[in-house]
């Protein structure tokens, strides 16, 4: 302002200029990424009273070679690595992998597991937030069917009574039991089984709930996706038990079994290859809990959560297109 | 019992309006040098009507509305104009405070409702809560849709504002008066006075002010504090349950809203005459020594007011002319205040969270989920990304209110109101362009008409001619090319 | 494979190839798309300045000849990169930056007369196609700026060369 200069006697102070909003909630990428880890412990600790200490060699392996393709894939797209290696979103990717898989898997899988995650699952979209689906979900895809036997291969239990070191998991058992047909109390009668569900797996499974919970109490993830999963898994399973119970496992065998809870808190609630509105969400999450429920039924696998999870980010964008909120001032439709 | 906000949205933000409400609400020194800005923040920047050295009293009028959106300015203090700017007139203060105008009350009740709008654009009123449009005209329109409600707004969401505050604590009398005067003005029937209540002394002495008043068309409502409880459309649809529709004005459903602080201008006027050369500001955050509200003279440079406030404390960084969320950050504290200046929030680092990189977005949701106005700020961010016109306007780029709610929330950290406040001009301006492309459409149109109906014209006259020529008899209709 | 099984599937096989071969091609005959509709949904996307730096007599004709895929979508200077994405959009083809042979994409501009070399000939009036030209022989004549689309085809026409393009707003 000439006139102001002119006359000032004073001088004036400079100060910075920056854009409104000038304040934020200083949530950060890395600050969610902690939490989710901090949630994952108790399902590691679990896993690893039960099946022994095969995971944190997984956990080992995968962390390291998750970190490797991350930096390498950032060095060929020409992008500075060192934001994207802090915010641990490749970490968690590796952190679900290695919980995935069973603990036998020789180890140069699981790197490769997680190489395809990272590079093909991740970085082939464009990276952190534009894959399309869960990368954790794409490695263990390729491992599976690419490795059918190894993938298979659970340890028993510790502290079970039976005399192997391999066995088959409780939906392995109940799929091949309907196909002997055995009936329902007869299947459940074998010492794979616990008192909920798998014997070992409802251990991890209850873990993982406890994960889950904190999670949500911290606000890292909202409720939609996990109740729509363990929904859409309960609805059919009642249904279906309430019908046939000599042929269907009840709900509480369901969501303790497998990687039910694993998958409801934590692996379907991967932001960015899932839905994006809260009502998107409850679709997209029933969608998992039934495909999975489906595939563990009638379908060739004994656990079906992965396939849900990608089958449900290709319809994700769908999902996102009609399911739009209305804005305030638009008409209800 | 609070009534809770309409629309499921918005944060609850820590409050820091205790810092400016630690003391009374003081009246702040005349400045030595008034630079009164030409734009006082609404509409096209008003144009003066004064030379330098002449000599003006306070409220002398100095500058006309530049346009309809825009509101005359009157001085804010006596002595000589030194400088005609661009941008600014300077006036000397001889010290002696003399007023131009009688201060006498304005006899409103005999006035009619045109007569009261006409007094008020006269006397340079805006709309205090920052937006400053001229009120007389919102008035106007509001009478001529025939509004029935009018909203007074005294929520006051931002975190560190708290003039308005100040306001209803010490002058809820004013604003009581204020809203009967625009109630006449607008021709609305009844009023509600709508509070945060997070300000239970300002609804205590609102409450007083009303019963003292004895009108038992002017309500008072509390509703929930939540930011931005105080938004326009968001605190219409709290207040009344209605929504505004998004093409169009509150008029449109019979309401009008208006600032605490533009009815105490209002009432101010009405009880001496007095034009708007003053408001309250509150002067505040970590960088000032004695945060307070100040009721101070428009021209009085930033500075001086800090000064009256203890002057700055330790290193701040900002200036911000507003409220955290949505406040602008100056460069200079030489800048004068205006009409449009409800907040100075002298920011250092504490005080403000300095937002690192921007990290891609990972669809996260908590945008949508603290929008109050319904959007999917993840999609537009998209839409920005890739410059697509279609996905803003499916996305509802234009019912943004910039309120800086899903750049508070993103863990990436994206600058999210910031490229939406570009966008939605880029929006304007690209409507604008297709406007002019089917305008000219048009034109040429009917220019292609136009020389095709005089082509034929010329035919037929050329053939009739022909006709005529050869000594034909009458033409049989229809020609037909040799 | 027995042999029982073979014939009877490549029947079945050939029989559905044949039926949806059949349907797309009464589909690509019968069902398209309204050409009208067309051009018009094209030519609402054009700046409309008729200026003919596409090689087309205007807007109209550029539009046409889209819509019967003879140009591309890449041709209009004045509509500028906007206007590519939004006939991308709507043709569903990929949009890619303005042609430079066809001219360069420059800010939006008007013609403004020189009042004081002008000499009232009145060949500027009808060269405009939207009468953005006030004016009569040997009447002074002046540009309506809000009509002006900056499509530059008076300027030619003037013999004392006194009509320059200028940004808007901005006095001469």
């Amino acid at each position: 302002m000439p006139g102001a200069m002119a006359h000032r006697q004073v001088v004036p102070m400079q100060f910075e200029v920056s854009s409104a909003p000038h304040v934020i909630a200083g949530y950060t990428v890395p600050r969610v990424m902690t939490q989710v880890l901090v949630a994952l412990v108790p399902v590691a600790g679990a896993h690893v009273l039960l099946y022994g200490p095969g995971l944190l060699l997984l956990l080992a392996v995968c962390a390291v070679t998750a970190l490797a393709c991350e930096a390498l894939a950032l060095r060929l797209r020409r992008r500075d690595p060192g934001p994207f290696l802090r915010d641990g979103s490749v970490l968690v990717t590796a952190a679900l992998l290695a919980l995935s898989v069973p603990p036998l898997l020789p180890w140069w899988l699981a790197a490769f597991g997680t190489a395809v995650a990272v590079l093909l699952g991740k970085h082939a979209y464009g990276g952190l937030g534009y894959n399309p689906f869960n990368p954790a979900m794409v490695g263990y895809a390729v491992l599976l069917v690419s490795f059918p036997l190894e993938m298979t291969r659970w340890p028993v239990p510790m502290g079970a009574e039976w005399d192997a070191v391999t066995g088959a998991t409780a939906l392995d058992q109940l799929r091949t039991g309907l196909g002997q047909r055995l009936t329902m109390q007869e299947i459940f009668a074998q010492p794979a089984f616990g008192a909920v569900g798998d014997a070992g797996a409802q251990w991890v499974n209850a873990a993982a709930l406890l994960g889950g919970l904190y999670l949500l109490g911290r606000r890292i993830v909202r409720w939609h996706i996990p109740a729509a999963v363990l929904a859409g898994m309960a609805v059919p399973a009642v249904f279906m038990h309430a019908i046939d119970p000599g042929a269907h496992a009840g709900t509480a065998f369901h969501l303790f079994s497998g990687a039910t809870m694993l998958g409801a808190f934590f692996i379907a609630t991967d932001p960015v290859s899932a839905a994006t509105s809260d009502r998107g969400r409850l679709f997209y999450g029933a969608g998992i809990g039934a495909l999975a429920w489906i595939i563990r039924t009638w379908g060739g696998y004994p656990d079906g959560i992965a396939f849900g999870v990608l089958l449900m980010n290709l319809a994700a964008p769908l999902l996102d297109r009609y399911t739009v909120p209305r804005i305030h001032g638009h008409p209800k439709r | 019992m609070a009534r809770g906000a309409a629309f499921a949205a918005g944060l609850r933000l820590e409050s820091h309006k205790a810092l400016a409400m630690q003391r009374p609400l003081q009246v702040a020194a005349a400045p030595a040098l008034a630079m009164v800005a030409l734009d006082q923040g609404g509409g096209v920047a008003a144009s003066s009507a004064v030379n330098p050295g002449m000599r003006v009293r306070i409220g002398t009028e100095i500058a006309r509305p530049g346009d309809a959106a825009s509101a005359a300015v009157h001085s804010p203090v006596s002595g000589v104009v030194r400088d005609v700017g661009p941008h600014d007139i300077v006036i000397e203060n001889d010290g002696a405070d003399t007023w131009g105008v009688p201060l006498e009350p304005v006899p409103w009740e005999s006035l009619s409702a045109a007569g009261l709008t006409d007094g008020i654009r006269e006397a340079g009123i805006v709309g205090l809560g920052g937006a400053a449009f001229p009120t007389s005209a919102k008035l106007t329109a509001a009478r001529e849709s025939s509004v029935e409600h009018l909203v007074l707004n005294g929520a006051e969401c931002e975190p560190w504002i708290s003039c308005d505050d100040a306001l209803m604590r010490e002058r809820a009398g004013d604003v009581v008066l204020g809203a009967q005067v625009m109630m006449r003005a607008c021709g609305a029937l009844r009023a509600t006075i709508a509070v945060e209540d997070d300000k239970p002394e300002a609804i205590a002495a609102l409450r007083a002010a009303l019963s003292c008043a004895g009108d038992d068309r002017i309500g008072l409502l509390a509703i929930a504090a939540l930011y931005p409880a105080g938004a326009e459309r968001q605190l219409l649809a709290t207040v009344t349950g209605v929504e505004v529709p998004h093409d169009a004005l509150p008029p449109a459903i019979g309401l009008v809203c208006q600032n605490v602080g533009t009815a105490a201008a209002v009432a101010a006027w009405v009880r001496t005459g007095r034009p708007c050369i003053s408001r309250i500001v509150t002067v505040t955050g970590g960088g000032v020594n004695q945060p307070a509200n100040l009721e101070a003279r428009i021209g009085t440079p930033l500075a001086a007011l800090v000064a009256g406030c203890g002057g700055y404390r330790g290193n701040p960084t900002r200036l911000i002319a507003g409220g955290s969320m949505t406040g602008r950050a100056l460069d200079s504290d030489a800048i004068p205040l205006t009409k449009a200046m409800n907040c100075i929030l002298v920011a250092s680092g504490a005080d403000l969270a300095p937002r690192g990189p921007a990290m891609p977005c990972i669809r996260c949701g908590d945008c949508a989920t603290a929008c109050p106005a319904g959007l999917l700020p993840q999609q537009l961010h998209r839409a920005v990304l890739s410059d697509d016109t279609a996905l803003f306007e499916r996305h509802g780029l234009a019912d943004c209110i910039e309120c800086g709610c899903c750049d508070y929330v993103c863990p990436s950290q994206i600058p999210l109101t910031s490229s939406f406040r570009e966008a939605r001009a880029r929006a304007r301006a690209r409507h604008e362009e297709m406007r002019r492309a089917a305008e000219a459409r048009q034109r040429f149109e009917q220019r292609e008409r136009r020389l095709a109906a005089q082509a034929q014209a010329e035919r037929r006259a050329f053939d009739e001619a022909r006709r005529r020529a050869r000594g034909d008899g009458p033409p049989s209709g229809g020609t037909d090319a040799i | 494979m027995s042999d029982g099984t073979v014939l009877p599937a490549i029947a079945v096989a050939a029989t559905v190839a044949a039926t949806l071969g059949a349907a797309l091609g009464w589909a690509a005959t019968r069902l398209r798309p309204d050409e009208d509709r067309l051009v018009e949904s094209i030519n609402a996307l054009l700046p409309q300045t008729q200026c003919g730096q596409c090689r087309y007599p205007g807007c109209r004709p550029y539009a046409e000849a889209i819509a019967h895929g003879e140009a591309g979508i890449d041709r209009c200077p004045p509509g500028g990169d906007a206007t590519v994405r939004a006939l991308a959009d709507l043709l569903g083809r990929e949009p890619t930056p303005v042609d430079p042979q066809f001219g360069a994409v420059t800010p939006r501009a008007v013609a403004v007369i020189d009042e004081d070399r002008c000499i009232g000939c009145a060949l500027c009036l009808p060269a405009c196609p939207v009468d953005a030209i006030v004016g009569a022989p040997r009447f002074m004549h002046t540009v309506l700026e809000a009509q002006c689309t900056g499509c530059a085809l008076c300027l030619p026409p003037c013999p004392v060369d006194c009509i320059a393009l200028r940004p808007p707003g901005r006095p001469v």
